[in-house]
């Protein structure tokens, strides 16, 4: 495990005020906030500095990392010494940013659950029900337009047996509803946190997204598939072969289409209620010229049209 | 923690019919059903119909991301609920913009 020096994460002198730490994080996470920022490594570099100031604003939890850091260097090995926070009193879950993500394991190690449990809410019905549990997975787009089983592996916050936070891995078969939207959740009744006294348990939501697919772009419920279609299909109206999701259609070009022209295929998307559309836009391939055969035919369609592709540009 | 089962497990899906309910609402998002209530009198999230009890209430399914965002957004830039209102007014805003030019440029 690597050491990590939270005042280079947040920029700070190790004697910054608290004052100077909760400023240098309000301008970091908006830099670098994932709902917000456009810099490439968003995600790691705000979940890290969440971690940072989670340490840092807290005076107990700082005066412990003090202590520790004084014989180490960002990214040297490091193992905690054992016991070494006795005598720190951490007061509870901070509620900080990434309240509710994985902590890096160098921060579990040091602070463990009670620095890593997120406030999570009772849940107003049974106020002796278990905790809900929250997981979000990446899907293939068949798992919707089919439906089907999937095999999910979830890192799921356990407490081990010296208390400390560690994060497992759960693998759960789940059959996927057929028509699921990215960004909707799947409840999984009592798949959550076994209830304290004798209560239920909680639910396990999962949150689905999408893989990119290779032939259809998705938004929201429709489906987008970019179909390359000859000149003269698109010139003078052709029916070609296309393929959907629930497999390939003759469809029908229309006379004088051109690039970027929207076809819609009513309820050929997303089988959801109400099911989506499918678009499939025109891209006009433009066959070799390599040998020739096909350089006369283009010299035959130059002399024959007096086509100019430039007349809008004014030259 | 239950264990592993051959046949897969089998849910549906909360926002099947295009919209939830407050409770589900609160529990997607891990925030007490006040905390949605808030959302809402700060026009962040809007009700499907007046209802006159926060407990009748119904948000459209849209409304969930929506809601998750905002939570987000008040939890780790520490900004009050009006902040978050705002930076979600200009974060769409922005979203339409970028519309209009990729719309042009690829017209």
């Amino acid at each position: 495990m690597e050491f990590k020096d939270y005042y280079k994460v947040m920029g700070v002198a190790r004697d910054a005020t608290e004052t100077q730490i909760k400023q240098a994080y309000r301008k970091l996470a908006r830099k670098f906030h994932p709902d917000v920022s456009k810099e490439k490594d968003a995600e790691a570099r705000f979940k890290e500095l969440g971690e940072a100031y989670e340490v840092l604003k807290t005076p107990e939890k700082r005066a412990a990392y003090d202590q520790l850091g004084q014989n180490y260097r960002a990214g040297e090995n490091f193992r905690p010494p054992p016991d070494w926070d006795a005598g720190f009193e951490f007061s509870g879950p901070g509620g900080g940013a990434g309240a509710d993500s994985d902590y890096s394991d160098f921060f579990a190690s040091l602070f463990g659950a009670a620095g890593g449990r997120s406030r999570r809410a009772q849940g107003p019905a049974g106020a002796d029900r278990g905790e809900d549990h929250h997981a979000k997975v990446l899907l293939d787009l068949e798992a919707t337009l089919q439906g089907g089983a999937r095999t999910l592996t979830l890192r799921v916050p356990g407490i081990d047996s010296t208390g400390h936070l560690v994060s497992k891995d759960r693998t759960l078969s789940v059959q996927i509803p057929k028509g699921i939207l990215a960004g909707q959740h799947i409840r999984l009744a009592k798949q959550g946190e076994p209830a304290p006294g004798s209560g239920e348990p909680g639910d396990l939501f999962i949150e689905v997204e999408f893989q990119p697919h290779a032939l259809y772009r998705v938004d929201a419920r429709d489906l987008y598939l970019t179909l390359p279609v000859a000149p003269w299909e698109a010139a003078l109206g052709a029916t070609v072969k296309t393929p959907t999701p629930l497999g390939p259609v003759d469809l029908k070009i229309p006379p004088g289409s051109h690039a970027g022209t929207k076809l819609r295929l009513k309820t050929r998307g997303i089988p959801a209620t109400p099911p989506g559309d499918l678009y499939v836009v025109l891209d006009i391939a433009l066959p070799p010229a390599d040998d020739e055969r096909s350089k006369a035919a283009y010299q035959a369609m130059a002399s024959a049209l007096a086509f100019n592709p430039r007349t809008g540009l004014g030259v | 923690m239950p264990s592993i089962k051959s046949q897969p497990l089998s849910g549906h899906i909360v926002e099947e019919f295009g919209y939830v309910n407050i409770e589900d609402l609160s529990r997607l998002c891990a925030v007490d059903r006040r905390h949605i209530v808030e959302l809402v009198e700060e026009g962040i999230l809007e009700i499907r119909d007046a209802e006159p009890t926060a407990a009748a209430w119904h948000f459209s399914s849209e409304h969930v991301r929506r809601a998750k965002l905002a939570l987000r957004l008040e939890r780790d830039l520490e900004i009050n609920l009006a902040g978050v209102a705002l930076a979600l007014q200009l974060m769409e805003e922005l979203e339409r913009m970028r519309g209009e030019i990729h719309g042009r440029l690829s017209r």
